[in-house]
């Protein structure tokens, strides 16, 4: 019998309430209008004020199996591993899991900064399962995988991010479940904690316990699972070796190539006033393309709406390499004239294009994300993946000798030959 | 590891769901582990730490006194008005402290619920509990009263512990209803306010519930903080209302409330994750 067995399982939302991050509350006074218009709303289809966040997905899980969950934000990977770790119910199927479910949506949760390392250990165990004598006994090795021992009576709010992460993983991973349910944790901390988190998984999964990982980062995605699903809107749309998974990923889901699209349901309600449209990239003709040639250069241009005037927006892109290495991160306001240009951006229809110059990239394939955030503010929005397209070197420098160049860039540079009597 | 994991099956409940109190049992030292954080965490950074436990009591015993005791006269049985009122304010102020922080106990933890499974009456429960360090403080200034007063505590003192659990069992059953309401409708943060403050004029803690005339008393008794009230000075010093047919309707309301909401709690319960 498999260690978790999902049948034909859906979840539906009310519009509003799908991403957890927007948080929407009735309050009576909502209900009493509702009820006045109760007569109209016959009128609408239901399925317009429900969305489904998954949709019949089945799948079974071996034991021992290190299985990665991949899919775009809002393809209902939260939702699935809520139903695992039974923080919320499905509407339609069944779960069946065989041993205790212990998850890493959410390091640190219930941790109180008032209190000290000590004490937030105990309570924090307690919240996950935990009991006493299992966490005294862990105690020790907890304190010090997360390297805290001298701050360990210390209240955490006087810890640095980094402690205070390091204490949350710590806590969350001695936890022992047979099963266990990885989120995202690894997209922050320091790399040398990244390393020791990704190490800790490794254990669990040659301890022949069952996990189930998700991850925008692909390179983490290849190193850790042997097997991946895709979901997309929903529903499984791939189950295969993850290199394949991660190939079909990628290449998929963008409806034109060179651009990327943002349907209405795909964008949190946390965004706005953001609303993103459209991401392309074109090349030196400005056609939209997947191909742009090194020796051209580029274009990457993000289309947006302001529905409202937003102070201190910057939009961005990252780009990666399709390991999930970064090469660059870049703001439309870098430049400081921009900046001070841009201090408040009315409400209207928008475009920020960034030109790559040319000679930047090595051949290969490479994933644009975006950002629109207000710095120490707030973020708006944010997708990793938005898009991928790839490079072409045909007479960029060195392609006279065919053999792959290391590395993400391939600069042109200035070499002067000397020769020295 | 245990030998053979436990198989647990997920999917959607339908109807009434039964109250599995075993899943709570399990729970158990979340529950210690809560009501000890919010004891920890409760009076830091305060100037006055757990002396608002009973400084709160305190002054409104003493705006009480001047107000109904000198200027209002009203009567007490025979006990000085600061002793009477304080008999009163003591369950009081347990059972508005669980009520209120009970109340809200599911949307201050919202970031819980939503990451993580566990019995959600833990929460209430939880909040409800930690009232009672608050309640133990503040009685040793009742004894400190009793003493100054020259006051020796009646036969039935032993009683006590039971309207301890009655004022208990009150707080619970309606902050069950209030909290699984306040995560969808956050208009109970605003009316919690407005309702103690009308459940207090309700319940005769600055006066006494013989001034209530004999025609509205029954109707009076199912308040059952009427009836803890009573009940504690009754206990304590003797005096007015002893167990009789308004105890029994204070009992029988509170475990309606108490039964009520337990199931609505967790018929709302499934939800909890989606809306809060």
């Amino acid at each position: 019998m498999p260690a978790i067995r999902v049948e034909n399982l859906s979840k539906r939302y009310r519009i509003g309430t799908a991403q957890t991050r927007f948080r929407y509350h009735d309050t009576l006074r909502d209900r009493l209008v509702e009820w006045v218009k109760a007569p109209l709303r016959g009128l609408r289809g239901p399925g317009e004020e429900y969305v489904w966040a998954l949709r019949e997905v089945s799948f079974d899980v071996p034991e021992g199996q290190v299985l990665g969950i991949i899919g775009r934000n809002g393809a209902g990977k939260s939702t699935l591993l809520k139903i695992l770790s039974r923080v919320t119910e499905p509407t339609e199927g069944t779960v069946t899991v065989r041993g205790r479910v212990g998850s890493l949506l959410e390091v640190g949760t219930g941790f109180h900064p008032e209190l000290t390392g000590r004490e937030n250990i105990f309570l924090n165990g307690a919240i996950l399962g935990m009991k006493r004598a299992e966490i005294e006994r862990k105690f020790d090795e907890i304190v010090a995988f997360a390297e805290v021992e001298k701050f360990i009576d210390t209240p955490v709010k006087r810890y640095s991010s980094g402690m205070y992460l390091r204490l949350a993983f710590a806590v969350a991973a001695h936890l022992e479940p047979e099963i266990l349910v990885v989120d995202e944790v690894l997209a922050v901390g320091d790399a040398e904690f990244q390393k020791k988190c990704l190490g800790k998984m490794s254990d669990v999964a040659q301890q022949g316990r069952t996990v189930l990982f998700v991850s925008h980062n692909m390179s983490a995605i290849l190193r850790l699972t042997q097997e991946a699903i895709v979901l997309e809107k929903g529903r499984l749309v791939k189950r295969a070796p993850t290199a394949e998974a991660v190939d079909y990923y990628l290449s998929s889901g963008h409806s034109e190539l060179g651009e990327r699209r943002w349907e209405a349901e795909e964008i949190p309600a946390a965004a706005a006033p953001f609303v993103p449209l459209a991401l392309r990239v074109r090349n030196g003709r400005g056609q939209v393309v997947d191909t742009v040639r090194s020796v051209e250069g580029a274009t990457v241009e993000f289309e947006y709406r302001l529905e409202a005037p937003v102070q201190g927006l910057r939009v961005g892109i990252y780009l990666m390499t399709i390991r999930g290495e970064f090469v660059f991160t870049s703001f439309d306001t870098d430049d400081p004239g921009l900046f001070e240009r841009y201090g408040t951006r009315p409400a209207g229809h928008y475009l920020s294009r960034a030109i790559l110059p040319p000679d930047l990239l090595n051949e290969g394939r490479y994933v644009i994300g975006v950002n629109a955030s207000s710095f120490g503010v707030r973020r708006y929005f944010m997708d990793e993946n938005a898009l991928s397209f790839n490079v072409d070197i045909s007479g960029a420098p060195g392609t006279q000798w065919p053999e792959v160049r290391l590395g993400p860039i391939r600069p042109r540079l200035e070499w002067r030959i000397e020769r020295l009597e | 590891m245990s030998s053979e994991p436990i198989t647990v099956y997920i999917r959607p409940s339908r109807g009434l769901s039964a109250l599995n109190l075993r899943d709570l049992w399990i729970y158990r030292e979340l529950i210690y582990f809560l009501v000890w954080r919010d004891l920890k965490v409760r009076y830091k950074q305060t100037l006055l730490g757990a002396s608002w436990a009973i400084l709160q009591p305190l002054i409104t015993m003493l705006v009480f006194d001047f107000i109904f005791g000198r200027v209002g006269k009203v009567p007490t049985e025979g006990l000085p008005y600061p002793l009477f009122s304080f008999a009163g304010l003591l369950p009081w102020g347990l059972f508005s402290t669980a009520l209120n922080q009970g109340s809200r106990s599911l949307v201050s933890n919202q970031n819980m619920i939503t990451k993580i499974y566990f019995p959600r009456l833990v929460l209430p429960l939880a909040a409800i509990l930690a009232g009672l360090v608050d309640f133990a403080i503040a009685f040793l200034i009742l004894i400190g009263l009793m003493i100054y007063y020259g006051v020796t505590p009646a036969a039935a003192f032993w009683t006590l512990p039971f309207f301890i659990l009655l004022a208990l069992i009150t707080a619970l059953g309606v902050a069950l209803w209030l909290s699984a309401l306040n995560v969808r409708y956050r208009d109970v943060n605003h009316a919690l306010p407005f309702l103690t403050q009308l459940w207090l004029f309700l319940t005769p803690i600055a006066y006494s519930s013989s001034l209530i005339s004999e025609r509205w008393r029954l109707i009076y008794a199912l308040n059952p903080m009427a009836g803890v009230v009573n009940g504690f000075r009754w206990a304590l010093f003797g005096v007015g209302e002893g167990p009789g047919i308004g105890l029994w309707m204070a009992v029988f309301v509170a475990l309606g409330l108490l039964i009520s909401g337990l199931f609505y709690f967790r018929a709302m319960e499934r939800t909890f994750a989606d809306l809060i």
